[in-house]
């Protein structure tokens, strides 16, 4: 159940035999894939679910569920899924992209979905860097931030996914979770899931997620929450939007 | 149904497209295709396509375009796009990935000058990046028609090649081809017995005719059953060198068994003709009409097939040629074909006629043969 009373510890959908899962010690995706496991089994649709993800981190999670997946390239899992529901209309086509994927690379394929209207959910993991090659600079990263490939600070300006969607598309389901909030994500989850089951249109869903390797933080859990809580969510608006 | 109709080469294209079963075209404008678009978008939006299911897309671009296309495969559909010169550079991104997960996609390349932005005319310089444009060692096919009614035939065939096989597929025409207009049988290939391969889903698939691990790589694939219900996941990101050799030699291996029944070539003119003219689309079918005019001094080989390359044909065909004539409207991309195909068969020397996005006329290639001819 997404209220958290689940008795389980793992979704149904989620492949044992995958687990434990490739993701570093602290990482944010596998709070970010259990909700969205969760709203799976709540919907009742794991045969339906097309599951396709980014390069970067994301791509961890291509046997993390008994999920029917696909892991495509670098910023292009949007164009994928959106063949994907094109091509079959029963699926429910899902698209797991980080904010490198879904912001820089990919982010002309992202905004042209949601101008198009698409019938797909995009859930895009932000941790504000770029994880997998070794913590350079995202259009997420917040000012003044040293990442790898700003060692003096990054520069004044981020991106912020869900305004940008919204601008696009008044008819959009757009959210922001964030992973120290469980409960609200799950909810968050199963509604854009629902939105995209009943055929009405794009959905958008941006998780803030902490990526201790990157930031500095895999010894320090009270850091990491912080950094999530106290920056990320302060620079971040949460909820519906 | 069979009837002769003038017609644009990119209307006979789309024509083709629907006559194989296509479902889905998921495009970008760009000259020398669009009129692809065009046809299907019309096509998609009428009573019967609207019934049949007919899905077309206007992409944001050329890489969303074959990504959605490479999408619409794996959801087991038929479906196809067009593009040329700088289009088909942002499609390789795609590309590359059908050749590692075998992903029958069909793509027809309307082929414009080059380097980049170029003229949106005509050329023949695209053979290099169609046949080998993906990183890897990739395997794909790629099919170059002569004239309009070849446009429709390969148009055709490319779909059942695609699915028959599991390799993404080509038809490599031109600017020229693509704009001219002409007579063309139009024709239900069903009246003509030809059987058209059944498609798959690689996601959500109920029943499967052969395992999904007997198409796409097996490191590339973990299956799992839970409750009676099989779920795929497909990865081309690889952890170790060892999975990559596998990946690889599990492509090349299907690629080998399945090249031999793919190539195709045409030869033209007297087996005793001292001068071979290798030769393809476009210029292969001038080269024909100079084999005419060349009263035996000339004979042509045709490679149809760019992709496997008819390399066992072309080296029977070139036993007793005094000479070789390559010409092309590019620099040195078919010739490396063909010097690669016969290194060490022949002592024949190789007359390379390099006119890059030119056209090549019959005249031309008739001087060119008399010049050589001794």
């Amino acid at each position: 159940m997404s209220d958290m009373t689940s008795p389980l510890a793992f979704p149904r959908c989620v492949r044992i035999e995958s687990k434990p899962h490739l993701f570093c010690p602290g990482c944010g995706h596998p709070e970010v894939l259990k909700a969205f496991g969760f709203a799976v089994d709540d919907l009742g649709i794991q045969k339906q679910v097309a599951f396709g993800v980014d390069i970067g981190c994301s791509l961890l999670a291509f046997d993390f569920f008994n999920i029917d997946t696909i892991e495509t390239h670098h910023g292009r899992t949007v164009p994928v899924m959106v063949g994907v529901k094109r091509g079959n209309p029963q699926a429910v086509s899902v698209a797991y992209v980080g904010d490198g994927g879904a912001y820089a690379i990919g982010l002309g394929s992202l905004l042209n979905a949601a101008i198009r209207d698409e019938n797909i959910l995009v859930i895009v993991v932000n941790n504000a860097v770029y994880a997998m090659t070794g913590g350079q600079e995202a259009p997420t990263t917040l000012p003044g931030t040293r990442t790898a490939t700003t060692p003096y600070g990054a520069d004044s300006h981020f991106v912020k996914g869900p305004d940008l969607v919204r601008h696009l598309n008044p008819g959009a389901w757009i959210g922001r979770g964030i992973t120290t909030r469980q409960l609200e994500l799950r909810r968050l989850m199963t509604e854009a899931l629902a939105f995209v089951k009943e055929g009405k249109g794009f959905a958008f869903l941006e998780v803030l997620s902490p990526c201790t390797l990157s930031w500095g933080t895999i010894d320090d859990p009270h850091a990491t929450f912080d950094i999530l809580e106290n920056r990320m969510a302060k620079a971040y608006r949460l909820g519906k939007f | 149904m069979r009837e002769k109709q003038f017609l644009m080469g990119n209307e006979v294209l789309a024509r083709a497209a629907r006559a194989a079963g296509a479902t889905g075209m998921y495009g970008y404008p760009i000259t020398p295709g669009s009129e692809v678009l065009l046809w299907w978008a019309k096509e998609a939006g009428s009573e019967q396509g609207k019934k049949d299911g007919l899905v077309f897309l206007q992409a944001e671009d050329e890489i969303g375009a074959s990504f959605m296309l490479s999408g619409a495969a794996l959801a087991g559909t038929k479906a196809f796009t067009v593009t040329a010169g700088p289009g088909n550079v942002l499609m390789q991104d795609a590309f590359s990935m059908c050749e590692a997960m075998r992903i029958p996609i069909v793509a027809y390349i309307n082929q414009r000058g080059g380097p980049s932005t170029s003229t949106v005319i005509y050329s023949q310089s695209e053979v290099t990046l169609t046949a080998f444009g993906g990183n890897g060692n990739g395997y794909r096919v790629v099919y170059a028609p002569s004239d309009l009614q070849e446009l429709y035939d390969y148009g055709i065939k490319a779909f059942n090649t695609a699915w028959k096989y599991r390799f993404p597929t080509f038809v490599l025409a031109d600017g020229y081809q693509a704009k001219m207009m002409g007579e063309v049988e139009i024709y239900d290939p069903h009246d003509r017995g030809i059987v058209m391969a059944s498609t798959e889903r690689y996601l959500l698939e109920e029943k499967r005719d052969r395992p999904i691990d007997q198409v796409v790589p097996k490191p590339e694939v973990h299956i799992r059953v839970q409750d009676g219900v099989e779920y795929s996941c497909y990865r081309n990101c690889l952890n170790l060198e060892e999975e990559t050799l596998q990946v690889n030699m599990e492509i090349k291996d299907a690629w080998d068994k399945a090249a031999p029944e793919i190539e195709e070539h045409e030869t033209y003119g007297d087996d005793r003709a001292e001068t071979l003219i290798v030769a393809f689309g476009i210029v292969g079918a001038a080269s024909k009409q100079a084999v005419d005019q060349l009263g035996g001094k000339a004979r042509l080989f045709r490679p149809i097939t760019l992709r496997p390359f008819p390399s066992a044909a072309l080296k029977k065909a070139v036993k007793g040629a005094k000479r070789i004539i390559v010409p092309e409207s590019a620099i040195a991309q078919l010739s490396r074909l063909v010097k690669e195909t016969l290194y060490g068969v022949t002592d024949a020397p190789m007359i390379e006629h390099h006119r890059p996005s030119i056209g090549i006329n019959v005249d031309e290639i008739v001087d060119l043969v008399r010049k050589h001819h001794v």
